[in-house]
């Protein structure tokens, strides 16, 4: 499993009820209610992702998160994941507010823009990044709100959320030392954990 | 017809016929004594007999889903691009058994058979059955072929009503449910489109009030402009511009009122056959239980609290240009399923054709589809029975 979705894995709780927004092939939900009993469903748009959902027999929705979940219920899961999805939203801070609206808790997985090899592209290059975690050149990358793992940490500052939680994964890698002293220069891929502003 | 029959076919296949002694009591407070119920299978019954799909047909539909009557069939079963060997449903795994529903007018009692108290054909006294009543019957024809539960009840349309009624009504009998390009209850223009087809055919002379039959008529026109409305409404503007765009027939107007474009003259085409081939009062009949479904009126309006009882995973399917059943209906569904933390997938196949899509192939709609299938075959660990 990817590094970041092992640590996703790692920090559900036992039998919680899950929303995976963008949820890919259903890998993640698969391995979830296998291995702790989580009831949920993925949204999906990719055609692809969701025949292999269907196949694994993961609860998958042909929905787009850029619409909003207005169908969902106020509460109505414990926990809200989204990883990779983020950089390709229209306005992630509308869907930052919808998914904290439906769920107590979320967790966010996205590529770190500020990741060392990113700023070596951009620096000494001058181009813009291509990588494993952003694999698209400019002109025809669906990531049209890249951002750091800074910049996602302010982000919620602003709204006034509480981040429980925030690591950076490095590809299929266990991180190395140097992404727990500067996350924001090592770490290729951010995962915050927050919850709702509290009053 | 080839003279071969395609590989991926079911083949040459006969209706069978079961008979009910049982009285079937209906929604509507009526009682039916006795009634016949006309079926086919394809596949095999496996020991286990936990490898049974049930077909419910649409507004139109009848037991003939799949293979060839004869060797001189033009066309195969209506649903033959799904169900076969390797197909969506795989006969190679599964038992298909496919019905004319009750007031059907293929061979089921209805209202073109004879009532046992009278003597004389049922006519309009055949009594208004519900989605409801069909299931119950559907239930019973499985008990008489030894079927505890389905692997999967699978429909499209008002077949797809059926569906749902089966995973409330009998949920502990239905293993997967496949609801496909249906809705959970009718719009009130969708009950309208009902309505014009069935004044077309209320009024005309030769309908007698529903005895055409006893004054030897058939309202054949009424038949033909329900059928006519009916179609403008299972295809999409697109889907019509795209086959007959504004192609005249001759290469003139005349100004006249005959035939002079080419949809004109499909839709009169489709329903002169429609009009020698199906019985007026079975539409009506049809019409009028596609009307009344309405699972969540019976729980205030909540159509999760009517769905609480069912158990099984679900597959909702629509397509993008259907406007007669609508994405947003499924997705009414859809929303309810969640609600009531049911398993439930949702695929919109992007499809030019309107209704009308879930019976045309299509690969996304085939993946999808047969994917589900595959995931409940694996679950129920179907090995292959041929």
């Amino acid at each position: 499993m990817r590094a970041d979705l092992k640590l996703i894995h790692d920090w559900v709780p036992q039998g919680a009820r899950v929303l995976d927004l963008g949820c890919g092939d259903g890998k993640l939900l698969a391995a979830l209610a296998r291995d702790k009993q989580v009831v949920g469903y993925g949204l999906e748009i990719d055609p692809d992702g969701i025949t292999a959902c269907i196949e694994r027999g993961v609860s998958v929705i042909e929905q787009d998160i850029d619409d909003g979940l207005s169908n969902v219920e106020d509460d109505a899961y414990d926990l809200v994941i989204m990883t990779q999805a983020l950089q390709a939203l229209q306005r992630p801070d509308r869907t930052l507010d919808e998914m904290l609206r439906v769920g107590r808790e979320c967790i966010i997985a996205f590529p770190n823009f500020a990741y060392w090899r990113h700023r070596l592209y951009l620096g000494i290059q001058g181009r813009m990044p291509v990588s494993k975690s952003l694999p698209h050149a400019w002109y025809d990358t669906p990531n049209i709100h890249l951002s750091t793992f800074r910049d996602f940490g302010q982000l919620c500052r602003d709204k006034g959320l509480t981040i429980v939680d925030q690591r950076v994964g490095n590809g299929d890698h266990e991180p190395h030392w140097s992404s727990r002293l500067w996350p924001n220069l090592c770490g290729e891929t951010a995962i915050f954990r927050i919850t709702r502003a509290s009053r | 017809m080839p003279d071969t029959l395609p590989p991926d076919s079911v083949g040459l296949v006969t209706p069978q016929t079961a008979h009910f002694d049982t009285p079937l009591a209906l929604a509507g407070g009526k009682t039916l004594s006795d009634y016949t119920l006309v079926y086919e299978t394809y596949g095999t019954l496996n020991a286990e007999r936990n490898n049974a799909v049930l077909i419910c047909h649409a507004l139109s539909g009848h037991h003939h889903a799949a293979g060839f009557h004869s060797m001189e069939d033009r066309k195969p079963g209506w649903w033959d691009a799904y169900i076969g060997p390797g197909k969506a449903i795989d006969t190679d795994r599964f038992f298909v058994v496919s019905l004319n529903n009750l007031g059907g007018c293929h061979g089921s009692t209805g209202p073109a058979s004879t009532n046992p108290e009278t003597q004389r054909a049922w006519g309009p006294a055949f009594p208004v059955l519900t989605v409801a009543d069909w299931v119950h019957s559907q239930a019973r024809l499985a008990d008489r072929l030894g079927i505890e539960r389905f692997a999967a009840v699978v429909g499209g349309s008002l077949g797809g009503m059926q569906v749902l009624q089966w995973t409330m009504a009998y949920p502990e009998r239905i293993a997967n449910a496949v609801v496909i390009a249906a809705t959970p209850r009718l719009s009130a223009q969708n009950i309208a489109f009902n309505e014009v087809a069935r004044q077309a055919i209320r009024s005309d002379p030769d309908f007698h009030d529903g005895w055409y039959e006893e004054h030897g008529t058939v309202p054949k026109r009424g038949l033909k402009l329900a059928r006519m409305i009916g179609h403008i409404t299972y295809l999409s503007e697109h889907s019509m511009g795209a086959k007959f765009g504004r192609d005249l027939r001759t290469d003139q107007l005349n100004f006249g009122y005959d035939v002079e474009f080419q949809v004109e003259s499909y839709l009169r085409h489709q329903g002169d056959t429609f009009s020698t081939s199906f019985d007026a009062n079975t539409y009506l009949l049809m019409t009028k239980a596609l009307d009344y479904f309405d699972p969540a009126a019976l729980h205030g309006g909540d159509l999760a609290k009517a769905l609480a009882p069912a158990q099984c995973p679900f597959l909702v399917v629509s397509f993008t240009t259907d406007w007669r059943f609508a994405p947003p209906r499924s997705r009414e569904l859809v929303d309810a399923l969640m609600r009531a933390d049911k398993t439930v997938s949702y695929a919109s196949i992007d499809s030019p054709h309107g209704h009308d899509a879930f019976l045309l192939p299509h690969p996304r709609y085939e993946a999808v589809f047969g994917g589900f299938m595959r995931r409940a075959a694996r679950d129920l660990q179907l090995e292959e029975t041929t």
